[in-house]
């Protein structure tokens, strides 16, 4: 039974991995500061755990640790969002002034 | 005896939904036109992630955690508005570091509680020690980018085996840790345990400077993503080992390319102390050659063809905007103009990418190292803006601390115009042939100033 659940770990981590590897294989230079900023923001989910462990807690040391992680978390959370935010406004922008002068219209 | 490791058939269901939209989120990032819409998603998932996990059975500290979250997220909020363009390396390397810190201190919950069985608490310390590396490395590299700290790297003697030593303590303390986890002692052996995981990252962080700091930057993220993974294992929280494992790999990935981009292996990044050998000075010939800005306006305003290779100079002075009004001055006099963008200008990849495009520079006219550095040689005119190792054409050349990272070859246009402060060296250290050649003219002075003066000089021919 352990074992099964160790199994399916180990599955779940590699196609995770692969995915991970598969989705960003082909960016280009251009994108890479945002996409390693959007990448920071989504290693927030640590905030998932973070309020898990605080809700958890009972003791008063459990308790600071586990505010000072859901602090930690949080500031990852909406600092990453924000920065990628950011940088990505300024694509947005550079299409609006400068429409892409042939093919089919961007978004 | 309650447990971390809660499920609950109403929020395993939502996480599914959230690992989807990191995944697409993810996916549309990896292309400029789909970009945003790729973050909104992501940004979505992570509010309803986080909304739905108040509702796991036996939850409490309802108001700490509300408390908790509003704190750290309006302040990091506040600080990633009000930040200038250019500081942008360095938030990413700081909420880097906050991510880890809150992965460590997870661990440190559960390790306190105990409550999970040993194979999991080996988990957790595995998730502490590397969450606890990148809170203290990425802030050495925050200080480093902010100008806080000796941005050069820092070395002393024996350096890798005493850092080697510090781990291997860490490591031992963690196995203590382990072995006293329902006992008194426990908080004797994770003290140490986690001082030494984040001296260890200091330690890791120091040496590194120069043209390597994103390389490393992208390193910590990565590793903050597999700690998220391991603390996701302890937690038994498939949200978090999902999307952290998402993070290192795609992490991985990201520092192998810029490794690679400067033609250096993970190990001489991580381990060669770039930039901190002093070359032996006296070994270049000729002497910098000022240039007039009305000069260089004439020079540009009959050049059927310039390109601009803008560097971390451009971010500092802000010069973006006026940048591309001297790109679109130039293209009204029938002059073509391209941006040549090496990999690692700047303090991050796409650093100058995101400036160029904040000031409106369209992305079809920034070309990579390997599409344009044929180009140089037909090219009339090249402006250097506040670029300095990344067109050292030393590193061409064996036995230079900059040999073997590839450059751009502009050197081998007809004409070469620097716009620089002053006379110093790059961040490398490395003294700059190019500066000396024959085909190479100094615009001394600040980036933004120089390129207005620049344009006024334009306006008047």
């Amino acid at each position: 039974m352990t074992l099964n659940v160790v199994d399916a770990d180990a599955f779940i981590i590699l196609l995770a991995a692969f995915t991970g590897y598969e989705v960003i294989s082909r960016v280009p230079v251009l994108l890479h500061t945002p996409l390693m900023s959007g990448s920071n923001f989504i290693h927030g989910i640590i905030l998932v755990g973070a309020m898990v462990a605080l809700g958890a807690a009972t003791t008063v040391p459990e308790q600071i640790l586990g505010f000072i992680a859901v602090v930690l978390a949080a500031a990852n959370v909406t600092g990453g969002y924000a920065v990628t935010e950011r940088i990505l406004e300024m694509f947005d922008r550079t299409q609006k002034r400068n429409p892409p002068s042939g093919g089919s219209g961007g978004s | 005896m309650f447990s971390l490791s809660i499920l609950s058939p109403v929020v395993e269901p939502v996480y599914i939904v959230t690992i989807l939209l990191f995944i697409v989120a993810l996916r549309r990032m990896s292309n400029p036109k789909t970009a945003r819409s790729g973050i909104i998603a992501a940004g979505a998932a992570m509010l309803v992630a986080a909304v739905v996990t108040i509702w796991l059975p036996g939850m409490g500290n309802l108001a700490l955690i509300g408390i908790a979250a509003l704190v750290g997220g309006s302040l990091a909020w506040v600080a990633a508005r009000r930040v200038q363009m250019t500081g942008m390396p360095q938030m990413v390397a700081i909420y880097n570091g906050l991510g880890g810190g809150a992965a460590a201190a997870v661990a440190a919950v559960a390790l306190v509680m105990a409550s999970d069985p040993l194979a999991y608490l080996v988990l957790a310390v595995i998730g502490a020690a590397i969450g606890s590396v990148t809170f203290a490395g990425s802030l050495i590299a925050f200080l480093k980018l902010q100008g806080w700290m000796r941005q050069r790297p820092i070395v002393f003697p024996a350096q890798q085996p005493v850092n080697m030593a510090v781990l291997a303590l860490c490591a031992l303390f963690g196995v203590l840790t382990l072995s006293g986890v329902h006992g008194p002692s426990l908080i004797g052996w994770m003290t140490p345990f986690f001082l030494l995981a984040l001296l260890f990252g200091a330690m890791m962080a120091l040496p590194i400077g120069g043209a390597d700091m994103p390389v490393v930057i992208a390193l910590l993220n990565a590793l903050t993503g597999v700690a998220v993974a391991f603390d996701g294992l302890a937690l038994t929280n498939y949200a978090m080992v999902i999307a952290g494992t998402l993070v290192g790999a795609s992490g991985s990935l990201l520092t192998l390319l810029m490794a690679r981009a400067m033609n250096r292996s993970l190990g001489n990044v991580l381990f060669g102390a770039f930039g901190a050998t002093e070359e032996a000075s006296g070994s270049v010939q000729g002497s910098m050659k000022p240039i007039e800005a009305s000069d260089v306006a004439v020079m540009l305003a009959y050049a059927s063809k310039v390109i601009v290779a803008p560097g971390y100079g451009m971010a500092v002075a802000q010069a973006q905007h006026k940048v591309k009004e001297l790109m679109d001055i130039l293209e009204s006099k029938g002059v073509t103009v391209k941006f040549a963008i090496h990999p690692v200008a700047g303090r991050m990849p796409g650093h100058m990418n995101v400036l160029l495009a904040e000031a409106g520079v369209p992305y079809d006219r920034l070309f990579d190292r390997d599409e344009i550095n044929e180009e140089f040689a037909s090219t009339d005119v090249v402006l250097v803006i506040g670029a300095n190792d990344t067109v050292n054409p030393a590193a061409r050349r064996a036995g230079s601390p900059l040999q073997g990272m590839p450059i751009l070859d502009v050197d081998r246009a007809r004409n070469v115009v620097v716009i620089k402060r002053g006379q110093g060296k790059g961040f490398a250290g490395v003294e700059n042939e190019l500066f000396y050649k024959d085909n190479t003219r100094m615009l001394y002075g600040d980036a933004q100033e120089a390129v207005a003066k620049l344009i006024q000089e334009l306006k008047k021919l």
